[in-house]
């Protein structure tokens, strides 16, 4: 399995679309590791600078409908060779959402309320992103450490639950759908 | 209970149910362009597991950027052109032959009601306008699509739109589906299928229902559906003739009753009168007035009277979307003995190489060279920025194309979805404006 745990960059609009997160032109790029400094290259994002703020950062929060548009896989292989291979959004587009699943990384789908209050407790801060596959909880928090060992009293922290389906499940363990398929079919 | 046409398209070809809500289905066709299957192929390659499923099922083109623009693009070429050869994939078009993917498949009588279809393009949704589940999918997808002939999909909930009213001259399938996304929004019918109903949609061509299937994605949607008729197996009859001929082994050899029977084959793909839809649209479409987007997103849409005087840099007429026959035929006629605006770079790319030996019989190419147009070959080109009419930064554009994401056509740029009336019209003025055509 990847790791879906880390620091969180949280991008905060919705409907950002897969031209946004990878540019038609260089959809001629051949090998994934070649879309590495494109990523989110032409978002619309107020405050947001792709060169800068994309690194070392492991998990993205964002709004709704996520991922709209094309159907290029370049889109989650963007994130995955930038260290990104967990998106957390209020809502996917369908194609992008299956796009990683099938690529064995995660979308997960939290209420618009909890993505609210993630937002608005998160947002601007330096925050980790703790996701735990077995009690399916994310651990947010402020207190420095990805681990969530940091007991700093200061730090917010929230742990928030998560459902994924069981076959979303059996791709992400799989290593993604072409492991899978071949396994079953 | 009643099923939807994608319920009874799922039930036909039901492979497994992993969990609750997914189902592995079967696929009748694979369809392949240069920018998505490369990758695909190279990783098979790398896995060991360079094969296809069935080569007859498999179609495959180069659309996107053609003829090859750099080292890049000419190494996706090679690397779908050399799997085809090194597989026998016998539908498979280079350039002389190729044209925008959804237009060509379909041309070449590869889509059939209850058939489903996977591709690596979003817009794979248009064959749904033949009573297909039609859906796009990314590489990997494909590449299990390749490689074992399924694909897995939630089990399909479809919205039913109901389509009445009749339009105005002047008003068309582009204007239609461009004023429901603005309804519904662009997440509106996502994981949905949009099933088209109504009048309106009957009395379509299965070119104009390709318009409208063709956006569905826009609004979000898996796919895009149109139930199966007449009108689907006069279009089909040249690819099934012969098949029904030879079921026909008793009776009178007469076609009307072939098509007849044809139609009744299709039937098990029409919706029952029970059938369960997670909601349903009425639109009437009587009042509707030419559309056009305004801002970087399918949904921003506002009627093209809203927008006159809007300065454009260029038009653009083709893709996938309004690259046929029909749309350049309008075109054609609002552009018949006009010059376009000079400040105005007009360019024009006729779908496949039918359409464009059409167009030349017809004498429409000559008008739209004679107007000062710019005609390409059959090619994605400019509809995705990638070549054949990129846009600079601040430049807007006036295009019968589908999406309108900032940077689509070139970084900086905008543009403006229209159908393609209202593209020649805004051509001539230098300027959005409404076709002559219009008359409420
Ligand atoms: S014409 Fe445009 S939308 Fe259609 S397949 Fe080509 S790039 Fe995609």
């Amino acid at each position: 399995m990847k790791n879906f745990s880390g620091k969180a960059l949280f991008l905060d609009r919705s409907d950002i679309n897969t031209d946004e997160i990878i540019p038609a032109k260089y959809l001629t790029e051949i090998t994934k590791e070649a879309l590495k400094p494109y990523l989110l290259e032409d978002i619309v994002l107020k405050g947001f600078n792709p060169s800068t703020d994309i690194e070392n950062m492991s998990v993205v929060i964002t709004r709704d409908n996520f991922g709209c548009g094309s159907s290029r896989e370049h889109a989650p292989w963007a994130f995955e060779v930038n260290g990104i291979n967990i998106v957390i959004a209020s809502g996917f587009a369908r194609i992008f959402r299956q796009n990683m699943f099938n690529c064995g990384m995660m979308a997960v789908e939290l209420e618009k309320d909890v993505i609210d209050r993630i937002f608005s407790l998160f947002a601007g801060k330096t925050t980790f992103v703790e996701t735990n596959m077995e009690k399916m909880t994310f651990t947010f928090s402020t207190d420095g450490m990805a681990d969530g060992t940091n007991d700093s009293s200061d730090g917010l922290r929230e742990i928030i639950p998560f459902t994924v389906s069981e076959y979303d499940l059996a791709l992400v363990k799989a290593g993604g759908w072409v492991n899978y398929a071949d396994q079953n079919y | 209970m009643g099923k939807t046409i994608a319920e009874k398209i799922f039930d036909a070809h039901h492979v497994d149910s992993p969990s609750g809500d997914v189902d592995v289905i079967s696929l009748d066709a694979v369809f392949c362009h240069e920018i998505t299957t490369p990758i695909a192929i190279t990783d098979l390659m790398a896995r060991g597991k360079d094969r296809v499923f069935d080569t007859s099922k498999i179609k495959a083109v180069i659309d996107h950027v053609t003829p090859a623009k750099d080292s890049k693009t000419a190494m996706q070429g090679k690397i779908l052109r050399d799997w085809a050869v090194r597989h026998g994939i016998k539908d498979f078009f280079d350039i002389g032959r190729n044209g925008v993917c959804h237009a060509i498949f379909p041309e070449k009588g590869f889509v059939r009601p209850g058939f489903t279809i996977i591709m690596g393009d979003s817009h794979t949704c248009t064959h749904g306008a033949f009573g297909a589940f039609a859906a796009g999918v990314g590489t990997t997808d494909l590449e299990v699509g390749i490689l074992k002939g399924v694909c897995a999909f939630k089990k399909p909930e479809s919205i039913k739109v109901e389509i009445s009213g009749t339009l105005d001259s002047g008003v068309y399938a582009k204007d239609v589906i461009l004023s429901l996304i603005g309804k519904i929004g662009v997440n509106g019918a996502t994981n949905k299928v949009l099933e088209f109903h109504g009048s309106v949609v009957e009395s379509m061509t299965m070119d104009q229902r390709m318009t409208l299937c063709n956006m569905a994605v826009e609004a979000g949607a898996t796919s895009g559906i149109c139930a199966p008729d007449m009108v689907t197996v006069e279009y089909l009859w040249p690819f099934i003739k012969d098949e029904y001929a030879s079921k026909d082994t008793h009776t009178s050899k007469d076609e009307n009753s072939l098509k007849k029977v044809a139609l009744e084959a299709f039937n098990k793909f029409t919706p029952d009168a029970d059938a369960k839809y997670s909601s349903t649209i009425q639109m009437s479409v009587s009042n509707l007035q030419p559309q056009v987007t305004f801002g970087y997103k399918p949904d921003q849409v506002k009627p093209v009277a809203e927008m006159e005087g809007t300065p454009i840099n260029q038009v653009y007429i083709g893709s996938c979307t309004n690259g046929r026959l029909e749309d350049l035929e309008i075109a054609s006629s609002i552009l018949k003995g006009k010059k376009i605006a000079a400040s105005v770079r007009g360019i024009v790319s006729p779908a496949t190489p039918e359409i464009y030996s059409k167009a030349l019989d017809k004498g429409i190419i000559k008008i739209f060279m004679d107007a000062g147009f710019c005609v390409t070959n059959p090619t994605c080109g400019a509809c995705l920025g990638m070549s054949n009419g990129v846009l600079a930064d601040g430049e807007v554009c006036a295009a019968t194309t589908n999406r309108n994401f900032n940077g689509r056509m070139g970084k900086g740029s905008m543009v403006h979805l229209m159908s393609p009336a209202t593209a020649a019209a805004s051509a001539i003025k230098g300027v959005i404006t409404n076709s002559e055509l219009y008359s409420a």
